[in-house]
Formats: structure tokens, C-alpha cells, sequence
């Protein structure tokens, strides 16, 4: 994907996220209000800052907007339960003495556009209960289901990738 | 609180235990995949976090460590899966659908 076709935030504004991030990232493992160590976090940051900037602006992520803040925490519960029915699914079948599994690689497309938000769908597909993500070409992802329920493109991704990506396409369109 | 942590410290090794069983019963990679990422994040986190709680020092760094364990684990699994799709490691016999030839003649645009 080209990336002028990505929408950019503003140059400070970007730089601002990182720094707080990082920042918060400092806070965190140093576990103190020490002026010197804040001081020692503040160069860091500002130095990772100076030199991360440009990648992480390629990345193109989208500006924050209250819809989109929501509709990630959305997102994020929605991947925490499939995660947790992910495991006990996972424990049942490996446990129960005949193994119930009906493995086969298949191929879903997804409508999303920015490699970020491809990424995430990619890695979320990983974490959910019995499908994991191999390999991703332009639109579509080739992915091994561990109980295949059907092989057509559209059934798939419906079982497998759309609550998902409607949470997603909020958030990167 | 030190009991929480020691619960949800059993609870993470527990399921590391059944991820080890999945890889030994499992068939092929790819199953083995399977059992070996989605065990694995849930063992390593409540390992982790289960720590964090018998040492409240270590809280915010242990949580920060299990959401680093929680973004990268997918990324390695994919790896290793994608490598053995290119060298073409076989599946199983119980497998019903192989779209891997398919997907290989895709256009790269």
C-alpha cells in the first residue's frame, strides 16, 4: 500500500502520542517519581522520539477521535473473550481422548484497506479459538482452521473475521 | 493476596500443561501451532501477572511484560507457520481442505 494514500496526522501530533507512550513505558519499569530518573526518561523519550518518529507516522495511524477510542475498547473486549473461549476450546479438544479436529487451510478476504489494520485482524485471528493466520497476499489471508465448517470464502470470513472488522474499519476509516 | 497470586499462577501453569499435552497429541505443525500460541498466551499471562501479584512491587512491570508476551506470541507462531507453508511441510490425514496451491498462484500486486 502507497503510503500518500494514508491519511497522516500531524507531525507534532504524532510525535506527541510516542512520547507519551514511551514515556508511560519508562514510568512503569522504573517504578519511581525520582527527579533523576524522571529526568533520565524524559532524554530517552525524547531522543527514541527524535529518531522513531518517522516510522511510527508510516504506520499511518488514524487521528483519535472519540468514535474510534470506543469502538477499540470494543475491540478489545470482543479479542479478550474469544481469547479466554479460545483456550477452553483449544483444552477440550486436546483432552478429549478422541480428539475431535477437522483441520484444513482455507482462504478468507477482508475489506480492510491499511497494512496496520491487516496486521491486527491477522493477529486477532491468531488468538481466536481455532483458526490462526498463515500468511497474508494483498486482500487475502490463508488460514489454518483446526475444525473447518466451511470451505467458502464468504461463510469463512463471516465465522471468522467479521466481528472483528467491523470494530477495525471504525477505527482505521 | 498472596493466595490470589498463587491461584492465578496455577491457573497460567495449568494451561501451559495442557498446551505441552496439545503439542504431543496434535498430528501435525499446524495443530501443533494451534495448541502451542493460544495455551501459551493464556499460561504465560496468568504466570505472569499471577507473579506480579505475589510481589506487588513488580505489578505494573509484570502487566506490561504480559501485553508485550500478548502482541508479540501471534507474531512468532505466524512465523514459524509461514515458513513451513513455503518449505511445504504436509498435512495431516485428517485434514479436508488444502488451499495453499490456490492462494500460492495469487497475483502478487
Amino acid at each position: 500500500m502507497n503510503a500518500k494514500d494514508v491519511p497522516h496526522q500531524g507531525s507534532f501530533r504524532s510525535s506527541l502520542y510516542l512520547f507519551i507512550i514511551l514515556m508511560i513505558i519508562w514510568l512503569v519499569l522504573t517504578n519511581s517519581l525520582k527527579t533523576e530518573e524522571l529526568l533520565s526518561g524524559l532524554i530517552i523519550s525524547l531522543l527514541l522520539t527524535h529518531f522513531l518518529s518517522a516510522n511510527y507516522r508510516e504506520l499511518g495511524l488514524p487521528r483519535l477521535r472519540l468514535k474510534r477510542a470506543a469502538n477499540f475498547i470494543a475491540y478489545v473486549f470482543v479479542l479478550l473473550s474469544e481469547i479466554i473461549k479460545a483456550n477452553f476450546d483449544v483444552a477440550y479438544r486436546v483432552l478429549h481422548p478422541k480428539m475431535p479436529i477437522r483441520p484444513g487451510i482455507i482462504i478468507i478476504k477482508t475489506s480492510l484497506k491499511q497494512d496496520i489494520a491487516k496486521v491486527i485482524l491477522a493477529n486477532s485471528i491468531t488468538l481466536t479459538p481455532g483458526t490462526f493466520t498463515l500468511d497474508i497476499k494483498d486482500d487475502a489471508l490463508l488460514i489454518h482452521w483446526i475444525n473447518v465448517k466451511s470451505e467458502e470464502e464468504g461463510e469463512a470470513a463471516k465465522r471468522i473475521s467479521e466481528r472483528f472488522e467491523k470494530y477495525l474499519k471504525v477505527v482505521f476509516e | 493476596m498472596e493466595f490470589f497470586g498463587m491461584v492465578i499462577t496455577g491457573i497460567g501453569v495449568l494451561f501451559l500443561l495442557l498446551g505441552n499435552f496439545g503439542i504431543l497429541r496434535l498430528p501435525d505443525v499446524y495443530n501443533r501451532i494451534q495448541a502451542g500460541t493460544k495455551c501459551t498466551t493464556f499460561g504465560t499471562f496468568f504466570t505472569i501477572v499471577g507473579i506480579g501479584f505475589l510481589e506487588p512491587e513488580w505489578l505494573w512491570k509484570c502487566i506490561l511484560i504480559a501485553l508485550f508476551v500478548l502482541i508479540t506470541n501471534p507474531i512468532s507462531s505466524h512465523a514459524i507457520a509461514r515458513a513451513s507453508v513455503k518449505i511445504g511441510v504436509p498435512l495431516c490425514d485428517k485434514s479436508v481442505v488444502d488451499k495453499t496451491k490456490e492462494f500460492e498462484e495469487k497475483e502478487e500486486a
